[in-house]
């Protein structure tokens, strides 16, 4: 249509990451990582990143067996951040807010993983609907 | 790939080279359980220092992997756990409850070494006669 304007920031890269095995699992937190370093985060932030991805992908395979994690950047006022959604088609979650509290479980998990994760990033937010999936989107921002 | 496993005098040790899937952290636990019996081994290091992330399930196999060798006569220490894993192992809420830890091999091998010390002073003051107070009972 037009040139992009050279100060215009680029269109978010997004990468998405078909998630259905454990070894997607390994793939999806990697390249959030690598990701989130061309970010400018670093240190225990990537480690924060890479562990909070791998519950989430991790939930898709346990809960849904299959679905996709998305992962891309975002600016709030000039301050870039990563934004990563994890989406699935599985049975949805009838009861957030027990999903949502520590020690609550109804898998073979340790109940961690969404408060843990809610806990890892700086946003967070879920939606569900029974027998339509969930999708958990949730941001960091660079410090 | 599969995590190569070295047995040194009587314990054996387990240093991951890359990140592990699921079936390669279940691979690792079936490994150990077997190779303490075949090597009779007293104890077992699981070096974790490549690992950049450490997520609830691996978390959960370390702690089963642990009280599986337990329950075969040997003592695991997980070692070289990143001062960045630790940072959000905690924050996610993760705990190795009673599984040793030490800051790298060699704090590993003394540790299992004095165990292995202790232990058989604790036999020696049996055979003898006497007993150490708050010696442990070691069959």
């Amino acid at each position: 249509m037009s040139s992009n304007p050279r100060r215009e920031p680029l269109p978010p890269a997004e990468s998405v990451v078909s998630i259905s095995s454990s070894a997607d699992i390994v793939t999806a937190r990697q390249r959030g990582r690598a990701l989130a370093a061309a970010l400018g985060f670093s240190g225990s932030d990537l480690t924060v990143i890479a562990t909070a991805i791998s519950e989430l992908a991790r939930n898709i395979i346990e809960y849904a067996t299959t679905g996709e994690i998305v992962l891309s950047q975002e600016d709030s006022e000039g301050r870039p951040g990563i934004v990563i959604v994890a989406r699935d088609e599985g049975p949805g979650i009838p009861d957030l807010s027990r999903a949502l509290s520590a020690g609550y479980s109804t898998g073979p998990g340790l109940g961690l993983g969404l408060p843990g994760v809610r806990r890892l990033m700086d946003d967070f937010v879920i939606t569900s609907d029974a027998g339509r999936g969930t999708t958990v989107s949730v941001r960091k921002w660079l410090p | 790939m599969r995590v190569p496993i070295l047995k040194q005098s009587q314990y054996v040790i387990a240093s991951i080279q890359s990140a592990l899937s699921d079936e390669e952290l279940l691979q690792l636990r079936d490994d150990l359980a077997r190779d303490v019996g075949r090597y009779r081994s007293r104890g077992v290091i699981i070096d974790v220092t490549v690992l950049d992330v450490m997520d609830s399930f691996a978390v959960r196999t370390l702690r089963a992997i642990a009280h599986m060798i337990r329950l075969r006569g040997a003592e695991t220490v997980i070692v070289g756990i990143q001062p960045e894993v630790a940072f959000a192992m905690v924050q996610l809420g993760l705990t190795l409850e009673d599984i040793t830890t030490a800051l790298d091999l060699e704090e590993g091998l003394a540790f299992l070494d004095r165990q292995a010390t202790a232990g058989a002073r604790a036999v020696g003051m049996r055979a003898a006669g006497t007993r150490a107070p708050g010696a442990r009972h070691v069959q």
